[in-house]
């Protein structure tokens, strides 16, 4: 039975105990193979093959990287901390990091409260429900790169623009949209919003579903009105899913390339530079060869810091989350 | 989704019954109702009206809501002047492999770690858990370069070959614990029934496993489907060559090169496969919407 145990195939034990050898139980390549040892690494080999290629070598690899100077011509060779040195000193790194944190506060401001909103009213829907929700999910299968375009259509800064257009219906505008600095943001941000809201509001459609109705009842039995529900039995229920949404936000936000990549370029004057674009530029805006130490260090130091942050975020709700 | 009463309890019905609560909660709903159809339905809308609507008539009056003349000309000259129909091809190509390597890595993958469960399985767990925790972003610059010079395969680029996408589309740790997870549910007993009756772990997998596994292989197949469609980056870093580029690689490069209404074509093209897929299959994508049901199990 040792033998059972360390192959870990019990299953196969009665076939294979009548001819094995009492005296020998163990374990060799032979018993190993016999044991479906090698068939379990032929299933393996797909994911191993995938994974140690495509995901765990070039993991070990961004690290190596950021700490030598690579030109895909010589040879690397070390420099240490050098990279992250450069990109620390780099006049750009602060204009960076500003514009993601704002792109991210912005986008928790538009996005956070707004799908739990919709959510909350979805729920109480008492026909044709699903309508709401494939209405509100839609945008999210568009492709990001047919929306952005679409809206940097709809952002046409010209008085005839269409957002200028209905913006004028109300006498407002003609609004520069991406074209200002202090526009270009929020722009990206109402776009980002538009494209994501809606798989937010399904994840909380879900969890709205597994609320005791009980809690709602011994509630409307002490007297509580609707509001008095929500505040008091409805939030604090999806507190759990509400943290979580937030921090996958957070981290999904400070990674946001493709509205700025496709709608700006980062312009205008930097206005929505952002560290995932900054990354881009240092590894491949750059015709000449791409700095990729400084791009592979940039991206740790991103990883790094929503590490960090997503520890203390966890660490400082945890009380909060499960009491 | 399936009672249609009742919600999920937050408003009783003795206080539906109420005219004050029913007109309140009435007005948001059919305001929210606007503003999902202004919202999510009115940009397509809008693209679709516009792929059609000759470019003046979209350039001066944006917001109109009939066209002046009919352009159906704009879709045909999207789809074989703009060369949209070569593209649209390369999409489909680069999605249907992306979804092979997918289904092929998480089922032998889901199958090994969680039927055959080798003592070493605990060791790739916690590397695939581990993944889940690395951004995206970490993995570009040295998985270009490995596409660029692969090791151990010097003078050998697989920069403008399918497989640079196809490959790495493969380790998508998160379709590996779904289906993980899906096979850690099915019942045991078949599995000992199976093996007493003779069957080996090929036949297991093949005649007991997958077609036990519908509906979690319809799901991860959806969104891999999807997902490659919507893809931009990688696909533009490791296929360089126009002719081989899906559609969301080349529209930035259509806007620059054609007229408006043929431009919205192009767009309009490429979002029909997700919009039918999302119609067709509404079910997968709103019942736990993917993401919030797979980490609930």
């Amino acid at each position: 039975m040792a033998v059972v145990d360390q192959t870990g195939e019990p299953a196969l034990s009665s076939r294979r105990g009548l001819s094995r050898d009492t005296a020998v139980p163990r374990r060799t390549p032979v018993t190993w193979v016999r044991g479906g040892g090698l068939t379990t690494v032929l299933f393996l080999l797909p994911l191993l093959f995938a994974f140690g290629a495509f995901s765990w070598y070039p993991i070990v690899r961004t690290v190596l990287m950021s700490l030598q100077h690579t030109n895909l011509v010589q040879p690397a060779t070390w420099v240490g901390f050098k990279n992250f040195e450069q990109v620390w000193h780099d006049p750009l790194f602060p204009v960076a990091v500003k514009n993601t944190a704002y792109f991210a506060g912005l986008a928790l401001l538009f996005g956070y409260p707004i799908p739990l909103v919709a959510a909350v009213l979805m729920s109480e829907v008492r026909k044709r429900r699903g309508i709401y929700s494939a209405l509100a999910y839609l945008p999210v299968v568009i492709p990001p790169v047919v929306a952005v375009l679409l809206w940097k259509v709809f952002y046409d800064a010209s008085s005839a623009g269409a957002f200028n257009t209905m913006l004028h219906w109300i006498h407002l505008g003609p609004y520069p949209w991406l074209q200002s600095e202090q526009w270009a943001m929020p722009s990206l941000v109402l776009e980002s919003t538009w494209a994501n809201a809606g798989a937010t509001v399904i994840i909380y459609l879900a969890a709205l579903t597994s609320v005791q109705t009980e809690l709602y009842e011994a509630a409307s039995v002490d007297g509580a009105g609707i509001l008095r529900k929500v505040w008091h039995i409805t939030l604090p229920q999806l507190r759990g899913i509400l943290l979580v949404t937030m921090i996958l936000q957070i981290i999904g936000t400070a990674q946001v390339f493709l509205e700025p990549y496709l709608f700006t370029s980062g312009g205008p004057a930097n206005a929505t530079l952002t560290v995932l674009l900054m990354i881009y530029n240092y590894a491949f805006g750059n015709s000449l060869g791409g700095d990729y130490g400084a791009a592979t260090a940039l991206s740790l130091m991103l990883a790094g810091f929503l590490a960090v942050f997503s520890l203390i975020y966890l660490r400082a709700t945890r009380s909060w989350s499960t009491r | 989704m399936s009672d249609g009463e009742g919600g999920t309890g937050l408003i009783s019905s003795s206080e539906w019954r109420k005219p004050t609560v029913r007109w309140s909660i009435g007005t948001l709903q059919a305001l929210l109702l606007v503003a999902l159809v202004f919202g999510g339905l009115g940009p397509i809308l809008w693209l679709a009206k516009g792929a059609i609507t000759p470019t003046i008539d979209t350039i001066t009056h944006p917001m109109g809501l009939f066209p002046h003349g009919a352009a159906w000309s704009n879709l045909k000259e999207a789809w074989t002047t703009v060369h949209v129909g070569l593209y649209f091809w390369n999409t489909v190509v680069i999605a249907f492999g992306s979804w092979a390597s997918q289904i092929v890595v998480a089922t032998t993958g889901g199958f090994a770690l969680s039927v055959l469960r080798p003592k070493y399985a605990k060791v790739i767990n916690g590397l695939l858990l581990t993944t889940l925790f690395v951004p995206a972003i970490v993995l570009l610059v040295p998985l270009y370069i490995e596409i660029v010079h692969p090791p151990l395969f010097h003078h050998f680029s697989l920069i403008d070959s399918y497989w640079a996408v196809w490959l790495p589309a493969g380790a998508s740790a998160f379709n590996v614990v779904l289906v993980k997870r899906f096979f850690d549910n099915l019942p045991r007993e078949i599995f000992e029934a199976a093996r007493i009756d003779g069957a080996g772990p090929f036949r297991l997998f093949w005649s007991i496993v997958l077609p036990m596994s519908k509906p979690i292989i319809g799901v991860v197949s959806i969104f891999a489907v999807l997902a490659s469609w919507k893809d931009f980056l990688w696909p533009l870093l490791v296929l360089t060559n126009p002719n081989e580029q899906p559609l969301s690689v080349r529209l930035p490069e259509i806007q620059a090169q054609t007229s408006l209404g043929v431009f919205l074509a192009a767009m309009f093209i490429a979002c029909l496969v997700p919009i039918a897929g999302f119609l067709v299959f509404q079910r997968s994508f709103l019942r736990g919407g993917g993401l919030g049901g797979a980490i609930k199990g």
